[in-house]
């Protein structure tokens, strides 16, 4: 009796130990970043949606504040993992991501703000299955091509041919969204994970050629949606249609342009109070940083988002197993693309395209994936600690 | 670790610091660089200017009566903005707001249809992009209702303004002038006129409210309010508060204008046939505008809130004979005998003796047509004082006749001396008087000149007639065409000649002469005045808000009879025994003339196809004049009959004979009235 107690008391304090000694092996300056955009975002958040959301004076923050809760838990969970069993769960995540992404094509999907990517769980909570699939199929096509020829440092054919098709599945389902954000996102990581899996050049640059016909057969197939062509016409000339798809990204120019030097301050932000901005706790919350922080406050989220990444890249450096790195980059040139694209689009350099800021954007889903992604980071950057 | 790999990471790295880079270079761009600019574009997106309109200034009379005057009034208006935003055009509210006032639908959306070309009244004659005011008259329920069920009216307002309120109704209606909203094109035509006007605000178009315009109007204020997206009101940003418009103080006297009024009403109720009538009362010394008034009229509130479309209609059709238009100051009329002051100081002024007689026949013989006196009454050898009181034509027939010839007949001779059309213009006649109010009438003094100018206008078309005729006509009646063709070719031939009828019958005011009634007042307060022409003035003082004088308007002296003062008594002389022993003495029977002598000269002047203009020009008290009041009734008969009687009422309602008077002695005041800081008014 008292040797059970004593055995289970010593497994908790083994736990506790590899906990902290986990912890205290994590990279310091990713987890800060983190800790510090999460602290941002919410009141980003809080800021865009207090004026109007539900008629109280918190607005969404409460229940961002619950999603990040979530978020940090699920960081815990796997940053502390052995980083060997994610090669383990990753097609379990994978399949996960496949039947959920297919639900969303079934009655269960839901519309919100136009976009049929979602599954209502009730009490006003929705899943959307495309944020959790960009982990998943990180996981996955590391899995896939991690396994080199024998002797040498290159996938094997089948391999390649393998994760072409596991990448092409989910791109098919978020397709029928339709979702082109999200696609986008996942053939980055294929090519993020195909880069870094040691493909000879000579492959890439035929992928690349297929990639680039691919997308001129889409042009001329009329596959996008009128749309979606607008958007891209907006983005040439903004001018066209200042009313229309050019409003977006004229307001959001406004919005950050006359955040001047040092911005408005917290709460003051006329064009966010007056909800100039579409979508501005979402896709557009960089608007709210650009006009009431400046751009002292806005080159911060850059830097600390840069950070991120570096710190990210410097992990996948240091990784010495193959399937580490490519996680690692996978979870990079995502995070990338897409803190590029978001920013970007806020600020004219690229056109709109809905994906939302990361560790920043309001979004339950969203918000757990990046902190999933940001957990295999360490969990991969403990293991690779542990082998010094 | 191989190389390669490192390569690649090396190649991601650099990726991501670029990208950074260029994310850091463009944020400076945005936000340091053009940051001012954005700040500048995002300000006007998230305010909006809403006009404070200003309170129009007050129209007072010589005492401080007010003829104008402003009236807190519930007026509901609609955002075409916001309208257009909505996706049915606004077609929901529209009729939610047409069954709480109780109006079709259709009306209201006439109302606020802008105005074109094509789109006639009832329609939006502002700007598009300010609030149309779709109901003026509302009640404080109907108002209510909106209000409080906002969700129910986007863009629907309802608020108190101040709109125009007229106590005297139709009097003096045309001299007061109305209101409307400014358009577009005025405001493109006039670059200043932008920043002090909005869309919802109006314009003077007539009278007073348009020359003193820019003193009354006064400056509207300026809200700036935060809005958001949906245009809903954040909070108040800054606020510049109106300056209300200065108030014009005019020379009229409301009781003296109200006897004018009523005289014409009831010169033209004795007269069926009667279709307009004017009357005037100058102040003989100053040349200020006592009473300017002109028949039919109209209650000028029909402006007030948007004139409905059948008001409009009514205003401007035929049947309701243009009561818009002020036949004081913009008709033109044959003076007929009234003209002969004129005529006797031209004579006297050519050297024809003052105190001569001259011979008074029924009938003259000039250019083989026989000219006669009325009723071809003969007079024998009478005096001009004789010739004024009774009215003789036949001696102004010759001397018209005999200064005809002297200077060269049908041809003429370079530089004609035309004494009669000279003094005719000395007078102010042929051209316009300058009185404050728009669109006034110059009136026509035919002379040498003036012919050869018309020939050269209209012989090409005569000439071309006188070829073709008149098929059009001959259809119809072919005597009548052929008639007209041969004065086609009389005029295409001979058109610049002068013809010795013309002359004579401009020296008795018939012909082609025309005058207004206005230019005939000024003439007769100048000859029996000091002799000097004076361009009238209704406007008298412009009082700032806090009670300052702003400016003091005297009638300018634009010329000089051209005859000593001894002339002009002798004729006013003779004009003050016409009401007692004269032309008009059927009119004046039983009028106390030891209280006030009038003097005067009636007038009646045939038009070809109507009735005779009934004239009566006076001035009283005969020996030291202080008033002139003429009378004209278009289509009154004769003068002794129509306007001799209104004129008579009128000087028995200013001097209170067998009623109240107007003028407490006769006497209007020497001052404008003092407007105190506070808006009370002393006279």
């Amino acid at each position: 009796m008292t040797r059970a107690v004593a055995a289970q008391r010593r497994s908790l304090a083994g736990r506790a130990l590899k906990v902290r000694s986990a912890v205290r092996q994590m990279d310091c300056a990713l987890l800060v970043s983190v800790a510090l955009l999460s602290v941002i975002g919410a009141l980003l958040v809080w800021s865009s949606t207090r004026t109007w959301a539900a008629g109280s004076p918190t607005g969404l923050v409460n229940k961002h504040l619950l999603n990040l809760v979530i978020g940090w838990v699920l960081f815990a969970v796997v940053a502390t993992a052995d980083a060997r069993k994610l090669q383990v769960y990753a097609p379990l995540a994978y399949l996960a991501s496949l039947v959920t992404l297919g639900l969303v094509l079934t009655p269960l999907g839901a519309t919100i703000n136009g976009s049929h990517s979602w599954i209502l769980l009730g009490g006003g909570f929705a899943f959307q299955p495309s944020e959790t699939a960009k982990p998943a199929l990180i996981l996955m096509l590391a899995m896939l091509l991690h396994r080199p020829v024998e002797g040498t440092d290159r996938p094997r054919g089948l391999d390649v041919v393998l994760a072409l098709v596991a990448t092409a599945i989910p791109i098919m389902l978020v397709l029928l969204q339709p979702d082109l954000g999200t696609t986008m996102v996942f053939c980055v990581i294929l090519v993020g994970v195909l880069f870094f899996s040691g493909l000879r050049k000579r492959w890439l640059a035929l992928l690349g050629l297929a990639a680039a016909a691919g997308a001129v057969a889409v042009w001329a197939m009329d596959v996008l949606k009128p749309y979606q062509v607008a958007r891209f016409t907006a983005f040439v000339n903004p001018d066209v249609d200042p009313r229309g798809v050019g409003y977006n990204s004229t307001q959001a120019l406004i919005a950050i342009g006359s955040g001047e030097l040092f911005g408005k301050g917290l709460f003051r932000g006329g064009q966010t109070m007056g909800r100039f901005v579409p979508e501005q706790h979402t896709d557009f919350i960089f608007t709210v940083a650009g006009e009431e922080f400046g751009f002292v406050g806005s080159i911060a989220v850059v830097l600390l988002l840069g950070v991120v990444l570096l710190r990210g890249l410097r992990i996948a450096r240091m990784c010495e197993d193959r399937f580490g790195m490519m996680v690692a980059t996978g979870v990079v040139t995502w995070l990338g693309f897409q803190t590029f694209i978001n920013i970007g689009m806020t600020i004219g350099i690229m056109p709109i395209t809905g994906l939302p800021l990361p560790f920043v954007s309001y979004g339950g889903t969203a918000t757990f994936a990046n902190m999933i992604a940001v957990g295999m980071l360490q969990a991969i950057h403990v293991r690779a600690r542990s082998f010094r | 670790m191989k190389s390669p790999r490192r390569t690649r990471l090396l190649v991601l790295q650099v990726l991501l610091v670029s990208m950074l880079a260029v994310l850091g270079v463009r944020l400076w761009q945005v936000q340091v660089v053009r940051g001012a600019e954005f700040a500048a574009a995002a300000n006007e997106t998230r305010t909006r200017n809403v006009v404070i309109p200003a309170v129009r200034g007050q129209i007072l009379d010589s005492s401080g009566r007010p003829l104008v005057r402003n009236r807190a009034a519930l007026v509901v208006s609609i955002d075409p903005a916001q309208f257009g935003k909505m996706k049915d055009g606004g077609r929901a509210v529209l009729e939610r707001l047409a069954a709480v006032l109780g109006e079709p639908v259709e009306e209201l959306r006439k109302r606020i249809r802008p105005c074109g070309p094509n789109v006639s009244r009832p329609c939006w004659p502002g700007s598009p992009y300010h609030p149309i005011p779709i109901a003026q008259r509302v009640t404080k329920r109907q108002a209510l209702q909106i209000l409080e069920r906002q969700e129910d009216f986007p863009g629907v307002t309802a608020e108190v303004q101040a709109v125009r309120d007229y106590p005297n109704r139709w009097h003096a209606a045309q001299v007061l002038g109305y209101l409307q909203p400014v358009t577009q094109e005025e405001l493109d035509r006039k670059a200043e006129l932008k920043k002090d006007f909005s869309g919802m605000d109006l314009v003077g178009r007539d009278g007073l409210e348009a020359v003193y315009d820019d003193y009354l109007r006064g400056k509207p204020g300026e809200r700036r309010i935060g809005v958001d997206r949906m245009g809903k009101v954040t909070g108040l940003e800054s606020q510049v508060p109106p300056q209300p418009g200065a108030t014009l103080i005019t020379s009229i006297d409301a009781k003296v204008q109200a006897v004018v009024e009523e005289a014409l009403a009831e010169a033209m109720r004795k007269k069926p046939k009667a279709d307009g009538a004017a009357g005037v009362v100058l102040d003989v010394r100053t040349g200020r505008v006592i009473a300017l008034a002109s028949r039919p009229s109209y209650d000028p509130t029909v402006w007030t809130g948007g004139i409905s479309g059948a008001e409009y209609e009514r205003l401007m059709s035929p049947k309701s004979g243009y009561p818009l238009v002020s036949r004081a100051i913009k008709g033109e009329y044959a003076p007929g005998s009234t003209f002969k002051v004129s005529s006797v100081a031209a004579m006297v002024k050519d050297g024809y003796p003052l105190k001569g007689k001259y011979n008074c026949p029924g009938s003259v013989m000039i250019g083989g047509r026989s000219f006669s006196n009325f009723r071809g009454i003969g007079m024998g050898v009478i005096d001009l004082h004789t010739a004024l009181l009774k009215s003789c034509d036949t001696i102004f027939y010759q001397a018209a006749y005999e200064q005809w010839r002297r200077d060269g007949g049908i041809e003429g001779k370079p530089n004609p001396s035309e004494p009669m059309s000279k003094m005719a213009r000395a007078l102010g006649f042929g051209s316009k008087t300058g009185i404050d109010l728009p669109g006034e009438s110059p009136g026509r003094i035919p002379d040498r000149a003036w012919k050869k100018e018309l020939w050269k206008r209209t012989s090409k078309e005569s000439c071309a007639r006188a070829k073709t005729g008149y098929p059009e006509v001959a259809k119809t009646d072919p005597p009548r065409a052929a008639f007209l063709k041969r004065l086609a070719y009389e005029h295409c031939v001979d058109g610049y000649k002068f013809w010795p009828g013309e002359a004579a019958n401009l020296s008795i005011g018939q012909g082609d002469v025309l005058v207004t009634p206005l230019q005939l007042a000024v003439a007769y307060a100048a000859i029996v005045g000091d002799g000097k022409v004076r361009s009238p003035r209704v406007g008298w003082a412009i009082v700032a808000p806090n009670g300052k004088v702003i400016k003091e308007i005297t009638p300018p002296v634009i010329g000089e009879v051209p005859v000593p003062a001894h002339v002009r008594h002798y004729i006013r002389r003779a004009l003050s025994h016409v009401p007692s022993d004269g032309t008009a003495a059927g009119a004046f029977q039983g009028f106390p003339f030891h209280k006030v002598n009038v003097g005067g000269k009636t007038g009646t002047a045939e038009v070809y196809g109507k009735e005779d203009t009934s004239w009566f020009a006076s001035f009283a008290p005969a020996e030291n004049p202080r008033f002139v009041v003429v009378v004209m009734v278009s289509q009154g008969g004769m003068g002794a009959e129509t306007a001799a009687p209104a004129v008579r009422r009128i000087y028995e309602g200013i001097y209170g004979i067998g009623r109240k008077p107007a003028l407490p002695n006769g006497r209007p005041p020497d001052r404008p009235p003092v407007i105190a800081p506070d808006g009370t008014v002393t006279p």
